[in-house]
């Protein structure tokens, strides 16, 4: 029986092709697909507290809104942008890692690794603001709110949440810059061509979600009702 | 594999993002009663639309993984949305009207 299979020689197949995969197209499409199913966790992760803060929100709405008046969103408007900034650089690596440009790829990571520090930065600022300010919740003798004190009580739920979900942010943040450490050591050793950079785009994505996250918590947490008069 | 933007296109994506985001902070300080938060979630909305399309993006990814992007969005639909019919609708909550 004559055997019909064409069986590829072994030298015409990219060194970065999994045996299970027909051909690269392939492959980074299922790891694309693959970070994405893991975003999808994210998205619910994060989802269930974004449900939560509007299901308070919608009981105690002065309260809440009472509490933008301890948030600065000069702080919030700052960071977002450098967020985006780093977006940015996130997205021109990821081109960079396709074009095969390895010097534009390492100092794009770098530059994207200093704008999420400089948000941890501000961020850490933020967090000293409220410890001075007595603006936090569940620890004792750091709570105090003699500004508003009909609102003392639902206003501590909003300060935890504010916690929580900045905190959570921020520590994706910190396994952001982790990703991006492991990214640029990968970078260095020459492991990404314009055939292979999946690494480089899945750690990208990961990246541009954990923005996306931010950019609906600064309107959220720092934004809304500030034009209430409430204290 | 897929086409690959120009970084002219990343550049015009990131001016759009931080305009919308000085936008999102000045509207915030003028009083529009209940459209403040409807005014931020549409920007903040339209933002991760661009950053979902143009820097992840999934504007030229395969049709799967566009369904995978969209079903999170459609799941948050749902969370919300369901989880609000229900809490808006009961006298008894604090509260009670939506913002």
């Amino acid at each position: 029986m004559a055997d019909t299979h064409v069986v590829t020689p072994e030298h015409e197949h990219s060194p970065h092709l999994r045996h299970h995969f027909d051909d690269m197209e392939q492959q980074f499409d299922s790891a694309t697909l693959g970070m994405w199913v893991f975003l999808l966790t994210e998205i619910m992760f994060f989802g269930g507290m974004f449900c939560a803060y509007t299901i308070y929100r919608n009981m105690y709405p002065e309260a809440f809104a009472s509490t933008s008046q301890f948030m600065n969103p000069k702080y919030g408007a700052f960071n977002t942008a450098v967020l985006i900034v780093s977006s940015l650089s996130m997205a021109l690596a990821v081109r960079a890692a396709r074009l095969g440009q390895q010097k534009a790829l390492q100092i794009l990571l770098v530059i994207t690794m200093i704008f999420g520090l400089a948000f941890l930065g501000v961020k850490a600022f933020e967090y000293h603001e409220h410890w001075v300010d007595m603006k936090v919740p569940l620890i004792g003798g750091h709570w105090d709110y003699h500004e508003a004190p009909q609102y003392a009580r639902p206003a501590q739920i909003l300060f935890c949440f504010y916690f929580f979900m900045t905190g959570f942010h921020a520590l994706h943040m910190v396994v952001g810059v982790g990703l991006m450490t492991t990214i640029l050591l990968m970078a260095r050793r020459g492991v990404f061509n314009s055939e292979y950079f999946t690494p480089v785009e899945i750690s990208g994505l990961y990246w541009h979600f954990v923005d996306i996250v931010w950019i609906f918590l600064f309107p959220l947490l720092y934004l809304i009702g500030r034009t209430k008069q409430l204290i | 594999m897929h086409s690959i933007p120009s970084v002219r296109t990343y550049v015009i994506i990131w001016a759009i993002l931080t305009i919308m985001t000085f936008v999102t902070f000045y509207v915030a300080q003028i009083e529009l009663g209940p459209w403040n938060i409807v005014v931020a979630l549409i920007i903040a909305f339209f933002k991760m639309m661009l950053v979902v399309l143009f820097f992840m993006n999934v504007k030229a990814e395969s049709p799967l993984t566009k369904l995978f992007a969209g079903a999170g969005f459609f799941w948050m639909v749902l969370l919300l949305g369901q989880t609000m019919i229900d809490y808006i609708s009961r006298n008894w909550m604090p509260g009670g009207k939506f913002w």
